[in-house]
């Protein structure tokens, strides 16, 4: 069951990878590096389920933080052009 | 016991495995920024909703619960806050939708 869960992560994981690479412009890019993130969160779980060792959602609630930030960071830099540096 | 919970968590990974595969095929296949937004929200929520709950029946009343509903506020707030942010910079970048006429938009 759980290997069948894995099985589809996996197989959309993959798919999101050719629209990554397949990509026309930047938004799409973003779009789907978030989205194959949420998918890896998901992942992660059901991998610590899967192996018998739970403690995995401690990695998985960090990588869901980092995703957003990271998201969030890569859009502000595209916008602007600076990360919110003071100006000189 | 044992055997309705799993039955319950494979109804519930069945819903979500459609779900994120549906999504990512609807990610290839839609043409716009603006609609793959809706595929990207599909995944985050329906696929996320369904393999928490099925994780939640498997685990029980544990901290591991407490865990797994964390982590599905945190999508479910984040995720409406990212595709807000990338649908409003394309807009401001002027990424027009496909099947608009330009001097109709903005």
């Amino acid at each position: 069951m759980y290997l069948a869960a894995l099985i589809a992560c996996a197989i959309s994981g993959i798919l999101i990878l050719i629209r990554i690479i397949l990509g026309k412009t930047t938004f799409d890019r973003v779009l789907a590096i978030n989205t194959l993130g949420t998918i890896i969160v998901i992942g992660i779980a059901l991998h610590g389920f899967y192996s018998g060792r739970p403690e995995f959602l401690d990695i998985a609630i960090v990588y869901a933080l980092i995703n957003f930030i990271g998201t969030v960071a890569v859009l502000k830099l595209f916008s602007t052009g600076s990360l919110g540096d003071v100006k000189k | 016991m044992e055997f309705i919970k799993d039955i319950i968590t494979g109804i519930f990974f069945f819903i979500g495995s459609m779900s994120i595969i549906i999504g990512a095929c609807g990610l290839i296949k839609l043409p716009d920024v603006f609609s793959r937004i809706h595929a990207a929200g599909m995944i985050d929520t329906g696929g996320t909703a369904f393999f928490l709950l099925g994780m939640i029946v498997q685990s029980g009343w544990s901290l591991i619960t407490v865990k797994l509903i964390l982590i599905g506020i945190f999508i479910f707030f984040t995720s409406p806050v990212t595709s807000h942010v990338t649908a409003n910079l394309a807009r401001q970048k002027k990424i027009i939708p496909v099947g608009k006429k330009i001097g109709k938009l903005l």
